[in-house]
């Protein structure tokens, strides 16, 4: 038996056990449960419903024609039960179900809008990114494509490539300490107008690195913003010294 | 005493007499020091002329020095000066760093009386080219004082210093003087992370000049030169002071800038039985000061760029630089003197580029420099 199986039988045993003791009236186990949960939508709103949690605290499902301090018809209990067992499924996520007084199932998944469901389908998750879930792949080229970009910025950051006479950003300012990102848009007192952060990486090339300066939307200049402020997250902010 | 003028009023007052003395002002506005000297004697003259106030008025220029002068200082020995981490490439002497280290020059030549010699703190090069030392050592030849040479990372990883040997010999060697034993290190040593690698001299070099490049090693002064030192030292009676030259801190402020000596601990050791140390350092390029047990550390200033306090280890002791202006190459640079008292100690001097001038002496050592005053 798999543990996912054995899990299953578990939920079932536990959800039927408890509605056909019928301890479903005030302090009983699932009563207790729901206590220290924040009533679900809909549960105190003049809405007639009662929710029911399963073991792992993570899946609930909300019986609406039935008042919280009511009994679960039998019928009602079973299917309660193997709805239950079914969103065991999704072992990671957030899943609130509704039994509408029609019989029709709909979930939240993870906080997001109740979408219609079908038991033993799959999992009705509404995702923007054309309905496709992110996989580990999805991931790992995201964060590869971040890093050529940080590593980018790094690199020219380091290098005399965007001067004449030699010198390069890290020279002054190793780990790009001293670049206050956080403080931008700011009046640049030297300058005598507002500036961004991109305006300071531009006279600094332009003066100390004596190079010439890189146009807003460069592609070098969008490398040397990423190193910057992800290398400056998280840094003590100094309000008044820069 | 003449009549008592406010600067302010005194300004007034020449303003109205004429012109010159217009310009001669919004001058005194934008002026380095050597400028603001002669614009100043020109300024007494006026004023003399004027019947403003009687010349010696303007002496507060000497005052403002009062503690760089031997005359002021009864308890001063000698000084020496120092100009450390030039950095220079071989591209002229139009080069900002080349300028720079000029400057430097012309203002040990400008110290008056002379120092008894120039430390030069490492980092003469900035990519250990043969070119970058030559070029160094030319620009070097205009000090009038005898020059005593100290290595740096940057002067040492392209050919493992060969050329720097060459030309100015041991990385490490002592001489007394008037009653203090000197030691220079080479405590830029690190261990060996190019060859397994297959890095070029090039790639070494440019890894090592990368303050924040974790691929080297850290700064060492090394087994081999310790057991150096202590030879050196058994020599040495332990009432005689003693003031040690390394490039980088002989003690641990920042591992990942190499502000930092790994085996500093080891060092102290072998200095913590004599009565008086000083160590000055270069590499941080900022106003530093500590004091570990009986040794106290100075940090020099650079005359290329100054580098900001690291984000932790700052000794406590240390008043703080304020953050150097980009917009102005030499702020927060220099070069300065050290007065070697009587007692072995030291006071350090700071000679801050466009900024006050500032001396560390040993009295405010050892009370316990407080920070929240000025910062310099």
């Amino acid at each position: 038996m798999t543990p996912l199986r054995m899990l299953r039988v578990a939920v079932v045993l536990v959800v039927t056990a408890v509605v056909s003791l019928a301890v479903v009236r005030t302090a009983g186990f699932l009563g207790a449960q729901r206590s220290a949960r924040a009533p679900i939508s809909g549960e105190t709103e003049g809405w007639a419903s009662r929710t029911v949690w399963a073991c792992d605290h993570r899946k609930a499902v909300v019986v609406e024609g039935v008042r919280a301090d009511e009994k679960l018809p039998p019928q009602k209990a079973q299917e309660v039960a193997g709805l239950l067992s079914d969103l065991m499924r999704f072992c990671n996520e957030e899943v609130v179900a509704r039994i509408s007084s029609q019989e029709e199932i709909t979930l939240s998944v993870n906080g997001l809008p109740f979408v219609d469901y079908i038991q033993g389908g799959e999992l009705p998750v509404e995702l923007v990114h054309g309905k496709v879930q992110h996989t580990d792949r999805d991931r790992a080229i995201w964060k590869a494509e971040l890093d050529r970009e940080i590593g980018e910025g790094n690199r020219l950051f380091h290098s005399d490539e965007l001067g004449t006479n030699g010198l390069a950003c890290a020279m002054c300012h190793p780990d790009a300490s001293n670049t206050h990102p956080e403080t931008y848009p700011k009046f640049q007192t030297q300058l005598k107008k507002v500036a961004l952060l991109r305006d300071m990486v531009n006279w600094c090339i332009q003066n100390p690195l004596e190079g010439k300066v890189l146009p807003e939307d460069d592609p070098r200049m969008k490398a040397l913003e990423a190193y910057i402020l992800v290398k400056r997250t998280g840094t003590t902010l100094e309000p008044g010294k820069h | 005493m003449g009549i008592n003028l406010t600067p302010k009023e005194l300004e007034r007052e020449l303003r109205d007499r004429s012109h010159e003395s217009e310009s001669l002002i919004q001058s005194l506005f934008n002026c380095d020091r050597r400028h603001f000297l002669r614009v100043s004697a020109r300024f007494a003259a006026m004023a003399a002329a004027a019947g403003a106030i009687q010349p010696h008025a303007f002496q507060l220029v000497d005052v403002a020095y009062a503690a760089a002068t031997p005359d002021a200082t009864p308890e001063l020995a000698f000084r020496f000066a120092y100009v450390s981490d030039s950095h220079l490439y071989s591209r002229g002497m139009n080069h900002r760093f080349a300028k720079a280290a000029l400057k430097a020059v012309e203002d040990v030549n400008a110290l008056d009386p002379q120092p008894d010699f120039v430390l030069f703190g490492g980092d003469l090069a900035q990519l250990g080219r043969p070119e970058e030392l030559e070029f160094g050592r030319q620009i070097l030849s205009g000090l009038k004082p005898p020059v005593k040479m100290m290595v740096g990372e940057h002067d040492w990883y392209f050919d493992l210093g060969e050329k720097w040997r060459e030309m100015f010999g041991a990385d490490r060697y002592s001489f007394d003087h008037k009653g203090i034993h000197f030691i220079v290190l080479n405590s830029v040593v690190e261990d060996d992370f190019w060859t397994a690698k297959g890095y070029t001299p090039e790639q070494r070099m440019a890894i090592v000049a990368g303050l924040d490049d974790g691929r080297q090693s850290r700064f060492t002064v090394g087994e081999e030169q310790r057991d150096w030192l202590r030879k050196d030292l058994a020599k040495v009676p332990k009432n005689m002071p003693l003031i040690v030259f390394s490039h980088s801190p002989l003690y641990k402020y920042y591992r990942p800038w190499n502000f930092w000596t790994d085996d500093a601990e080891q060092v102290q050791a072998l200095l913590f039985p004599f009565k008086t140390v000083t160590v000055v350092h270069g590499h941080t390029h900022q106003l530093l000061t500590n004091r570990i047990r009986n040794i106290t550390f100075h940090g020099m200033l650079s005359t290329a760029w100054p580098w900001p306090y690291a984000p932790q280890g700052l000794p406590p002791l240390t008043l703080q630089m304020e953050r150097a202006d980009p917009f102005d190459q030499f702020d927060a640079c220099g070069d300065g003197s050290v007065d070697v008292l009587k007692s072995g100690s030291v006071n350090a001097n700071y000679n801050l580029w466009d900024r006050n001038p500032r001396t560390v002496t040993y009295a405010e050592v050892i009370k316990g420099l407080k920070g929240g005053g000025p910062s310099y």
